[in-house]
């Protein structure tokens, strides 16, 4: 099972600049996890302080029980070992041909033979579709195979955590496509926990198990996908949509007048520069048939119908909505049930999200997760509706 | 690879926080050199690259500097009616002092610049961030071998000039000058001694370590953007030379000290 990323209250700014502050989440061990955020929100920056190439001011990342902020030098180097990063552009070494930047960190941290790190670096070539390109220099390739080799050396080593900066910008759709389904693979047959780092809507809304989303220096929420997928907050839609009206604008921040001439445009029919409504929750990438099933999903799904009372009423929906029949009868829910629990503040057992379940797995299996719950955004006045804010305790904290 | 968070400001204090993270490398350095493995093959590589960018333009300047010193010497000797004592001017000057700096100039401009360049360019591609997440250390596996090549460069092209500053300095004075080729031999040992050899190879071997880590630290960090390494590598050399004057110049004043000249 991969390793667990705990993450919190992380804060990082260059001299004056902040670039975000007091980002507190949790990678659940063997889940595919995403960040979403516009460009220059500071995601590579994250994904850099998270395995100690940056110093953030305050905070910790733990992993293993190891704090990368604050460990020495040698433990550093040790934890890294578990990390696989794909780095914006591959960041292959230029000196080196494909095949000797594939075997590198076998060959530094492993004392195999030349014919058994042969036999593991075409393996991983031929699994990222690099098989015949062994000879080639970085220089020479075009940057998605660039990018596929960056991950197959990200691979060599069997890492738990698999970091990806960007794994699909400069890639067409179908190659994205081929790339999120080979990391949805290795999830199923490593169990290793990922996180990537896109502002790719269609990677984010059909490959993890989690999303996230960084904006204005700060985290807007992170939780289970149908979270993101189903909220209201009005970046996270216009982000989903690819729209103008809305928060997000060209430069970093956007002040209410330009908002306003926006919608005041919008209201008289000029177009907003999306092409359909993507929000709602689509079915997940499944592994390629023939590959053992994925861990992570039975461990999650155990975990999110743990915290299921706790989500907002939409993402309820969408998660009840996916589960079949038969896992809805085990779990104890139903569709459409949810308008009349989301007011009880401690669900009954005849509500749709019961507050003891009985998962499917031994609890030790199931990931304890310190705070495990999402990451809402922070209460906004909400005129009119007044709806619940969804503050209801998590079970075993109310008392029963 | 970190960025200070300090919040003390006054001014110089940048200048301050830079040289102090260049002494750092340089322990890091001077530590990475002792631990294993050692990277030959990068040492090797590097070794003759160095080399074959310097060689060439090191004795092309080494054969104009060597005349230049033995006429000013030899015209100079020759009015104070010192024409004995010509080679041995020529000698202490060149191996003293014109060789190393001249090995200094070149390792600098041409060795440094290319590891800065070199160095840069793998910063600026995410090489360098690449590897330290791979577990492993990038001052270790790629500037250790640098600077020990840089300094093995430098020790030899100091050999080198000092070889060819002597004989260029014999063929002009011999030549040009109407000397006599005996003198000119005869008087080596009369002011020269060998601590002179030693210190202008120590002196290589400093000057070496010093160009080698002034042009790794800028190119561990270059300044953003794409003009970035190219700003880096015109600083690493600009202030390796400034470094190397200033060293030159204490290490003289120790070795004049330290060490009782021949005749007193
Ligand atoms: N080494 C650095 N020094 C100073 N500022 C930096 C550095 N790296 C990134 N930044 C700044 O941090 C911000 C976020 O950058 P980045 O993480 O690359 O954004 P993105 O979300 O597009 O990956 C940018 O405004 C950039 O200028
Ligand atoms: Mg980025």
């Amino acid at each position: 099972m991969g390793a667990e990323v705990v993450i919190e209250g992380l804060t990082k700014s260059f001299g004056k600049q902040a670039i975000w502050r007091d980002v507190t989440l949790t990678l659940p061990p063997g889940e595919v996890s995403v960040m979403l955020g516009p460009s220059g929100t500071g995601k590579s920056v994250f994904l850099k302080s998270m395995i100690g190439l940056l110093k953030p001011d305050r905070g910790k990342c733990v992993v293993n029980g190891v704090d990368i902020v604050q460990c020495s030098e040698h433990k550093l180097y040790e934890t890294r070992k578990l990390f696989g990063v794909l780095f914006q552009d591959g960041a292959l070494f230029g000196s080196m041909n494909l095949y000797d930047n594939v075997a590198f960190p076998l060959r530094e941290h492993t004392k195999k033979s030349e014919t058994e790190i042969r036999k593991i670096v075409l393996e991983k070539l031929e699994m990222t579709g690099l098989k015949g390109a062994e000879t080639k220099l970085p220089g020479e390739i075009s940057g998605g195979m660039r990018k596929r080799a960056g991950l197959a050396r990200a691979l060599v080593l069997d890492p738990e955590i698999i970091l990806c900066d960007e794994p699909d910008s400069g890639l067409d759709p179908v190659r994205t496509a081929y790339l999120s389904q080979l990391l949805i693979d290795l999830n199923a047959q490593i169990d290793a926990t990922i996180l990537i780092v896109t502002h790719n809507i269609n990677v984010a809304r059909t490959v993890p198990d989690n999303i996230g989303m960084l904006f204005r220096k700060e985290l807007v929420m992170f939780g289970p996908r149908e979270v993101l997928l189903t909220s209201d907050e009005p970046v996270v839609e216009q982000f989903l949509n690819g729209r103008r009206i809305g928060p997000i604008g060209m430069s970093e921040e956007k002040d209410s007048a330009q908002m306003a001439m926006e919608q005041e445009m919008a209201d008289a029919g000029h177009h907003d520069g999306s092409t359909e409504d993507v929000r709602g929750v689509v079915p997940q990438l499944q592994p390629t048939p023939g590959l053992p099933e994925r861990q992570g999903v039975r461990r999650r799904k155990d975990r999110v119908m743990k915290i299921l009372h706790t989500l907002p009423p939409a993402a309820q929906e969408g998660i009840i909505e996916s589960l079949t029949p038969e896992e809805q009868r085990r779990y104890g829910v139903q569709p459409h049930a949810y308008a009349g629990a989301q007011h009880a503040t401690r669900p009954v057992a005849s509500g749709s999200t019961p507050s003891r379940h009985s998962g499917e797995l031994p609890t030790e299996n199931i990931a304890q997760l310190p705070d495990s719950g999402w990451n809402g955004p922070a209460p906004r006045p909400q005129p009119g509706t007044g709806g619940p804010r969804h503050q209801s305790p998590r079970p075993g904290q109310g008392g029963a | 690879m970190t960025a200070g968070a300090s919040t003390a400001r006054f001014p110089g204090i940048g200048m301050l926080r830079e040289t102090g993270k260049l002494f750092a490398l340089g322990l890091d350095v001077g530590r990475g050199i002792f631990q294993r493995p050692f990277q030959l093959r990068e040492f090797i590589q590097q070794s003759w690259f160095i080399a074959s960018v310097t060689i060439l333009p090191t004795a092309l300047v080494a054969i104009p500097f060597g005349a230049v010193i033995s006429l000013q010497f030899g015209s100079l000797a020759r009015q104070l009616g010192a024409q004995s004592y010509t080679g041995a001017g020529s000698v202490l000057a060149t191996v003293q002092q014109a060789s190393p700096l001249v090995t200094a100039l070149l390792v600098a401009g041409a060795g440094g610049s290319a590891i800065c360049a070199d160095i840069g360019a793998r910063t600026i591609r995410e090489e360098i961030d690449a590897m330290e997440v791979l577990g492993v250390s990038a001052v270790q596996r790629l500037i250790v071998p640098r600077v020990l090549a840089c300094m093995l460069v430098a020790l030899l092209l100091n050999g080198m000039v000092s070889v060819i500053g002597v004989l260029g300095g014999y063929f002009f004075n011999v030549v040009l000058q109407d000397g006599t080729p005996g003198a000119y031999l005869a008087s080596f040992s009369a002011l020269a001694q060998l601590p002179d050899l030693w210190v202008g190879e120590i002196k290589a071997l400093i000057f070496g370590f010093i160009a080698a880590v002034v042009a790794s630290y800028r190119g561990l960090h270059p300044p953003p953007g794409p003009k970035g390494v190219g700003d880096a590598v015109n600083q690493s050399v600009v202030i390796t030379f400034l470094l190397l004057f200033v060293v030159n110049f204490v290490i003289t004043l120790i070795y004049l000290q330290i060490v009782p000249t021949k005749l007193g």
